[in-house]
């Protein structure tokens, strides 16, 4: 118990900042190396580091499995529905100059949505496959 | 090319290694390797995403499987030298094919000509985004990612199907131990 | 001679086929089956290299725009592999959560032993 103190300390020090990376690599992706699949596997990681340090129950107190697994089919219906907005304003099926006047600044929020979908899909699904393997060996 | 070669030594060890904990290991250097390999090569995105995913999550995901199974590899009683002759070949023929492709690194190559540059010369000015390959990927090829992003939901969903189902009794030798 | 020449100057794609073939010989070769699987995630990164190398111009630079330079490297490839990497580990866990079930029903994860017990049944 005592040995693992700097472990515990250390983590619970770090887990902030792996968030916080996570989301600058999400919101700067448009700037610079980035995006929803590597701040979605980030933030996947930060769960599984506390699951491995502080144990299933309390990375499942963080990330709920119900809240995991419903962020999987979300991410991809917030993708495919940033499409449909598209077809719905009389342009093809994901053009997105229709989100603002300004056609570049439309592609712009389109990619945003579209990046926050792949988010939420990947560090849902990546966190439900290592709940799926961790609790299959209790 | 130092790293290229320190790439295929981590994969002769790989197949050397009779432990599976090894292999794993082994198999997270490599992608270690592979990422300061892409990161010469210039995309940092993917170098980004491999040093994450393959030396992160599937090692954990690897290990978690190790958890359940036994860990070293059983020696083969079948035979080696067809398998090693088969790939010997295969790799002859795949190195004279890429002996007329262009040398490493010339910018004048048809790769570069085709739809590329109009991507460079036009993401700023058609989606205020200066990292091409976020616009390519959410704009241009929206598509091609929306299709990736179901393939990814659909093996969750398997792996979760395939895991969370009741156990079958008796067979393993788990099971006997802590019933 | 000239070949020499010409494989030196292909070394990265000798190598990129040296990988390939080893992640082949793994599948085919080795009976266990999380060894096949890191076997076909070795191949697997063998072709990611084999689509990135020939986006690399030397002198190029990682393709964010920027007014300090022109030349960049080729972003398309980069942008097929960053999600078929993320594809891939989804499919790398599909396939051991296949492992896991077979090592529940079986007892074994090697190749020959369970053929050996769907021979005796």
């Amino acid at each position: 118990m005592s040995l693992d103190l700097i472990l515990r300390v250390g983590t619970k020090l770090i887990l902030p900042f792996i968030l916080l990376f996570a989301l600058y690599v999400q919101f700067h992706g448009d700037f610079g190396p980035g995006g929803g699949f590597q701040a979605g596997v980030i933030t996947a990681g930060m769960v599984i580091l506390l699951a491995i340090t502080f144990g299933l129950k309390a990375a499942q107190r963080v990330a709920p499995r119900s809240l995991v697994e419903r962020m999987i089919p979300l991410g991809a219906l917030i993708f495919a529905g940033t499409g449909v907005v598209g077809l719905v304003m009389g342009k093809n099926y994901l053009d997105y100059s229709v989100f603002s006047r300004d056609p570049a600044h439309g592609h712009e929020l389109g990619i945003f949505l579209v990046e926050a979908g792949v988010l939420i899909t990947v560090a849902g699904t990546m966190t439900a496959l290592f709940y799926a393997f961790v609790e299959r060996g209790r | 090319m130092v790293l290229l070669t320190l790439l295929a030594v981590v994969t002769v060890a790989i197949v050397r290694q009779r432990s599976l904990f090894g292999v794993v290991i082994l198999a997270g250097i490599y992608s270690f390797l592979m990422a300061s390999v892409l990161i010469v090569l210039d995309a940092v995105d993917v170098a980004m995403t491999e040093a994450s995913v393959g030396a992160g999550v599937s090692t954990v995901i690897l290990l978690a499987t190790l958890h359940l199974i036994k860990t070293t590899e059983m020696r083969s009683v079948r035979r080696h030298v067809l398998p090693l002759f088969v790939s010997a070949v295969t790799g002859a023929v795949l190195v004279w094919g890429t002996l007329v492709l262009p040398p490493f690194g010339t910018a004048d190559a048809v790769i570069h000509k085709h739809v590329v540059p109009r991507y460079i010369a036009d993401t700023i000015k058609e989606t205020n985004v200066p990292n091409v390959v976020t616009a390519v990927l959410a704009d241009y090829r929206g598509y091609d990612t929306l299709g990736e992003t179901t393939v990814i939901f659909t093996a969750g969903i398997g792996v979760m199907l395939l895991l969370r189902g009741a156990r079958r009794r008796g067979r393993t030798d788990r099971e006997k131990v802590s019933p | 001679m000239s070949m020499l020449m010409s494989l030196i100057e292909h070394y990265n794609y000798v190598i990129t086929i040296f990988l390939m073939m080893t992640g082949l010989y793994i599948v085919v070769a080795r009976g266990n089956m999380v060894k096949k699987l890191v076997g076909l995630s070795i191949f697997q990164t063998s072709v990611y290299l084999l689509y990135i190398e020939p986006g690399k111009i030397i002198g190029g630079t990682a393709p964010i725009i920027d007014p300090a330079f022109t030349v960049y490297s080729n972003p398309l490839p980069h942008v097929l592999i960053l999600t078929a990497i993320v594809v891939g580990v989804a499919t790398l866990a599909l396939g051991l959560a296949l492992v896991v079930r077979i090592n529940e029903a079986y007892g074994t994860v090697e190749e020959d032993e369970i053929f050996e017990r769907d021979r005796n049944t």
